[in-house]
Formats: structure tokens, sequence, C-alpha cells
């Protein structure tokens, strides 16, 4: 059995006043203990929101959550906030987009990561602030002591990320959430957050959901691959073979958008027509079919079921990349 | 960060310079002078030439501003001319009187009011916030005489439950080391006098209080309110942090800043600004003597005390921005 189970999982915002959103509408994946798996899809179609649902950080009103998301035997969507917080932060760890934004501007970040391991690893004192600068250490912090005394602002982006992750990865957990954490950061930082992030998890076993809109991202770390598109999935295949055969016309779209050294042969960087905003609700065909250019009649009335292969490569498609036609 | 509290001393010169022309000039304009007040309407044309020659007010205005000046560099403010005291004498003998007057409201309106916006952001859109809202727009609505005067009425002439004038009764025989009438109680363990002073604090307090009451309400919520959707927040949530700490260390801490920097400013509107409130209650604080000195037209007290209270405003304000770049490593002062 996966360490994660999600099945169906759906998230509507209901709010005086203000239209009903489904931002996650029947959303299923899993993911095994060691594994890393993306979420991949542009923004706004429900990334975040699958994950704080998985965290049961959704704002306590307003949000309506729908479906099961298994970890380890325990339904998470079922737990109420006590125990929630007992898993949050220990077994389940997340790691946000806006590093800045995401510390406490008027702590330490000794503090910031000292008080995880006080709340879930029972340490006080000196023993804990010796593990926060082993962790701040290990995640590539250079003079770990010092730093422990300094302020987010005096840290730079890629410091404050790797802070960030330090703080997700003091207990260890077995899940690791990490929701776009290097859109906000160079392109060079970029690379070597990923690499940290890589290496983690191999090292502890940990599993990783990693959440991005840039396919790029996960073309070098992902063992599975979900592309969301209006809060469903509508692919799902191992990296290599959605990479190498991919079915589903909008993840052919994000692989053409994706910036790649080897474009001389003529090819170029395409983005997809339209924009998120045209969307079909998906009770009434394919959300996509308003951008798509392989859209038949067949792709509106009825939502599109996700198809299955022999491979464990499903997609949600009525008239799909033929496997020939490479991207 | 001593260079910074040096310049913003020095800068208090040219303040205190330009302060003392415009006092000068706009006291001098006032209508009738201090021999109308001495004098009363009988007094004959003489008389009055009489006295305005005494007090030196026949002399040009710029004479008089140069001698104000000259013994001003000698940090001497002059004699008051209804009391014939030093003004200096004068106000360090009142100023207490409004500081723990002032010190009082601001108990009250910290006390209630952050608690009362901190709750209202919290269960925000419940009856709670609906009514705190409310109630601290009131509070910036209704004058201050106003509320002193019912406050005086119901409490103290009807129910009787508080005193209605003064600092202290005038059966307790007190000693007064400090001026600072609580303070000295318990330094001179006379507790009587201490809790009759204490007493006497109450209702003017609730009328001072109200003001700052009702702006603190409404800074803690909207910044309670703001903390709440911080992305720092939600990962100290995402930690598996207690609700406690996720309130005390997180949202609280960060909420207070823009709060820490109204009590301060509110202190120090208060400190020069209980005029009213110490009128309406025979409270001898600053504000009282400073109202009576604009119906006597005691220039020398009017221009002193306001100096001062230029002087204590600006200090305030000073330990208010320093205090400020201690509580929020983000802020340095230069
Ligand atoms: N608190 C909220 N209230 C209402 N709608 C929300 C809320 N949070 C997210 N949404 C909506 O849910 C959808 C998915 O958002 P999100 O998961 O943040 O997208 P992304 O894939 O970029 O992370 C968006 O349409 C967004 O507007
Ligand atoms: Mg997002």
């Amino acid at each position: 059995m996966a360490l994660l189970d999600v099945e169906d999982l759906s998230v509507t915002f209901r709010r005086r006043g203000q239209r009903t959103v489904h931002a996650v509408d029947g959303v299923s994946f899993s993911v095994d203990a060691g594994e890393v798996v993306a979420l991949v899809g542009e923004s706004g179609c429900g990334k975040s929101v699958t994950s704080l649902a998985l965290m049961g950080l959704l704002p306590r009103r307003g949000a309506q959550v729908g479906g099961s998301a298994n970890f380890d035997g325990t339904e998470l969507l079922a737990l109420d906030q006590r125990s929630m917080r007992d898993i949050r932060g220990k077994d389940v760890a997340m790691i946000f987009q806006d590093p800045l934004s995401s510390l406490n501007p008027v702590i330490p970040i000794g503090i910031q990561v000292t008080e995880v391991l006080v709340r879930h690893r029972g340490m006080s004192g000196d023993a804990a602030r010796k593990e926060a600068a082993n962790l701040l250490d290990r995640v590539g912090i250079p003079d770990p002591r010092r730093r422990l005394k300094e302020y987010p602002h005096q840290l730079s982006g890629g410091m404050r990320q790797r802070a960030l992750i330090a703080i997700a990865v003091a207990c260890q957990p077995r899940l690791l959430i990490a929701d776009e954490p290097t859109t906000a950061l160079d392109v060079t930082i970029q690379a070597q957050i990923l690499e940290l992030l890589k290496e983690l998890v191999r090292d502890s076993n940990t599993a990783l959901i990693m959440i991005t809109h840039d396919l790029g991202v996960v073309a070098g770390m992902c063992d599975m691959i979900n592309v969301l598109y209006a809060g469903r999935v509508v692919e799902s295949a191992r990296r290599k073979e959605l990479f190498a055969a991919p079915r589903h016309p909008y993840t052919v779209g994000l692989l053409r958008s994706i910036p790649r050294l080897d474009v001389g042969r003529g090819e170029k960087l395409t983005p997809i027509r339209g924009s998120v905003r045209d969307v079909l609700p998906w009770s009434e065909g394919c959300a996509f079919a308003p951008r798509c250019d392989r859209r038949i009649d067949a792709s509106i009335g009825e939502p599109p079921p996700m198809v299955p292969t022999h491979t464990g490569h499903s997609y949600r498609c009525v008239n799909p990349v033929p496997v020939e036609e490479k991207a | 960060m001593f260079r910074f509290i040096v310049r913003r001393l020095l800068l208090l010169i040219p303040t205190l310079f330009g302060l003392s022309i415009l006092l000068f000039v706009w006291l001098h304009r006032l209508p009738g002078g201090p021999e109308t007040a001495i004098l009363g309407e009988r007094g004959t044309p003489e008389m009055r030439a009489q006295i305005r020659r005494s007090l030196g007010l026949d002399e040009p205005l710029l004479m008089q501003y140069g001698r104000f000046m000259k013994r001003l560099l000698q940090l001497d403010l002059g004699t008051s001319i209804s009391t014939k005291r030093e003004v200096t004498t004068e106000f360090i003998q009142r100023f207490p009187g409004t500081v723990e007057l002032t010190i009082t409201a601001m108990v009250i309106a910290i006390g209630v009011g952050i608690p009362l916006g901190y709750l209202a952001a919290r269960r925000s859109g419940s009856i709670l916030d609906h009514a705190s809202v409310g109630g601290s727009l009131l509070g910036t609505c209704i004058p201050i005489f106003f509320l002193a005067y019912v406050l005086k009425a119901v409490f103290a002439e009807w129910l009787g439950w508080f005193p209605a004038i003064g600092r202290q009764d005038s059966s307790i025989d007190a000693t007064h080391p400090t001026n600072f009438f609580v303070l000295d109680g318990l330094l001179t363990r006379e507790w009587d006098a201490a809790a009759d002073a204490i007493w006497h604090l109450i209702l003017p307090g609730l009328a001072l209080a109200s003001i700052p009451f009702a702006i603190l309400v409404r800074i803690t919520r909207a910044s309670v309110l703001e903390v709440l959707g911080e992305d720092f927040v939600r990962t100290a949530e995402a930690k598996g942090l207690t609700e406690r700490v996720v309130r005390r260390r997180h949202v609280l801490r960060n909420a207070m800043l823009p709060v820490a920097t109204s009590i301060g400013l509110l202190t120090g509107l208060l400190l020069s600004g209980a005029v009213l409130t110490e009128t309406v209650f025979g409270f001898s604080g600053i504000g009282l003597f400073l109202y009576e000195a604009i119906s006597n037209r005691d220039y020398p007290v009017l221009q002193g005390f306001i100096l001062l209270i230029a002087v204590i405003f600006t200090l305030v304000n000073l330990a208010v921005d320093v205090s400020y770049s201690l509580i929020d490593p983000r802020v340095r002062v230069r």
C-alpha cells in the first residue's frame, strides 16, 4: 500500500455573495515511501489548494473538502484539529513558495527552527539549539551558529529557502510537500535548491510531493508526474513516459513551453494559447477544449473520462496526441 | 542609534525657536491682556497702563521677545503673573498630576482596547466584532468634555461612587515629596492617601481614555486581521505548533508592532491634551492650569508651559521610535 493515497479529493469554496469555486474537483494520486511525485499545472489549477487540503490548512470558513486522503492508515481529511497538529510538521511537512514572507520577520531564525524541535521532538534549550545548527548545516547554510541569531531579512533568498527546508525536515517527516519551492528564486539558486531537495529525500527515504507550474523543474527529479488542469488530473505517467510520449494536448503544450538548451532544431518556444480563465466547467465537457487545437465534437457535451493504459500511464482526453507524433 | 538620538535632540532646537516666535506673536495678538484679567472691566486707563508698564508689556514686541529669549537661554521661564511663582516651579508641581492621569487613561485604553480588538479580529463578523467596531466609532465621536460631564454627573454626583473633583481628598493630610500623589502615598507608606489618589483618578482617567481606547481597538483589530492572513502564520500552522504558540509568538507579536507606535503617539497626545478632562474634574494638572492661564492672559505661563509640553512631546516620540527599533529587528534607526 502507498504511503499516501488521495482519492477523489475535492475542495469547493463557498462564500456568501461570491461565486462558488470548485478549486479541486476529484483529484486522485498516490505517493509511495521515498517516491517523488509531481503535481504540475498552470497557476490557478488547484495545486496549492490540494496541498493545503492535505495539510488541513485551508481556511476553516468557506472551504468544503470532500474525498479521502489516507496517510499510512490515517484518514487526514477526517482528523480533528488537535490530531492534525500532532501530524503536521512531524510526519507531514511543507515548504512554501515565498521564503521571505513565509518566515516570521521579527523572530530570529534559530527560534523558528527550534520551535518545531521543541514541539515534536521534546527537545529544549541547548540540545534544541545544537540540533538546529546541525539542521542548518545539513541544508548548506554556512556558519549556522551565527545564522541562528539572525533575522530573516538578514539572509539571502536562497538561504531563507534553505532555512525553511531545514524547518520542514527537522522532524524527519515521512512526507514532504514542496509548493513551488523555487518559483521566487533566481535560476542558479533554483537549481541548487532542487539539488538539495533531491539529496535530502534520497538520503532519508522521504516521500516528496513536488508542486510546480514548470515541467522543467521536475524533469530531473520525479518518479511520477500528475498534470492538473482546472482542478482535475488530466494526465498521469511515470516521468520518462510522460516526457517521451505525452498524450494529453495540454501536457504537450506545457512541454513546448519549457525553455530548452537544444532548441536549435527550429523548434520554438510556444506558450499555450488562451488563458486559464477560458475554461469550460468539467460537467460540460473537457475544460481545456476552448484552448485546444485537437478539440473534436466529442470533447464537448460530457466530461471526458480518465483513460488508463497498460503501462500505468493514463490521460483524460477523447482525442489524445498519437504516440508517434512526439512533442 | 546614539547619533540618531543626538540628531533628533538637536532638531528640537530650531523647532522650539520657531514655536516660541509663533507663540509670542499669537499671545500678544489675543484681545485683552493680563491687566484686564487683574482689574476686570473697571480699571481706569491709567491703572491699566501702569500694570502693562510694570510687566514690561509697553515695550516693542521685539524687545520683549529678546528679553524672553535671553532668560530662556539661562533656562529661566519667568514668573507667573497670577500666582507670582516661577513658571518652572508651577510646571514641576502640576505636571505629575497630568502624568498620573495619562498613565491611568492609557492603562485603561490598553488593558481593555487591545484584548477587545484582538477578540474582534479572531471572531471577525461576529456580534462581538460589530459591537466593538461600533463602540469604538462612538468613542471617537463623543466629545471628551461631554463624556466627562456625564461620568461626573452619574458616578460622582448621583451615585456617589467616586469623588467629583480634585486629586486627593482635602481631609487627607499627605506629604508630597514627588507630587506624584499615588507614588507619594506608596513611598511614605500612607496607603490611604495612595488609595484615595487612585480613586480620584478613575473617572477622569475613563473620560480621557475614550479616544485612545477607540483607536487602539480599531488598530489592534485591523492589525491582527492582517497578520492572520500572513504566510508566516501559515508556516507556523504547518509546523504543527500549538494554537497558543501560534497566537502568542507569531500572531500577537507581529500584530503589536503598529499598535506599539500608536500607543506612543497617543501617550504624547494625552500628556498635552488633558485640558478638557482636568477642567471638568478640577484635577490639578498642567491642563487645568493652562486653562486658567488662558483666561488670565498669563503670558509667561502660556509660553513656558507650551514650550515644555513641546519638549516632552518630542521626547516621548523619540522614545517611541527608539523602542520601535528594539521590537522590530527590520527597523534600524540611523
Ligand atoms: N481561500 C480561497 N477562497 C476562494 N477561492 C480560492 C481560495 N484559495 C484558492 N482559491 C481558488 O482556487 C483555485 C486554485 O487555486 P490554487 O490552488 O492556489 O492554484 P495554484 O495551482 O496556482 O496553486 C483558484 O481559482 C483560486 O482562485
Ligand atoms: Mg500555488
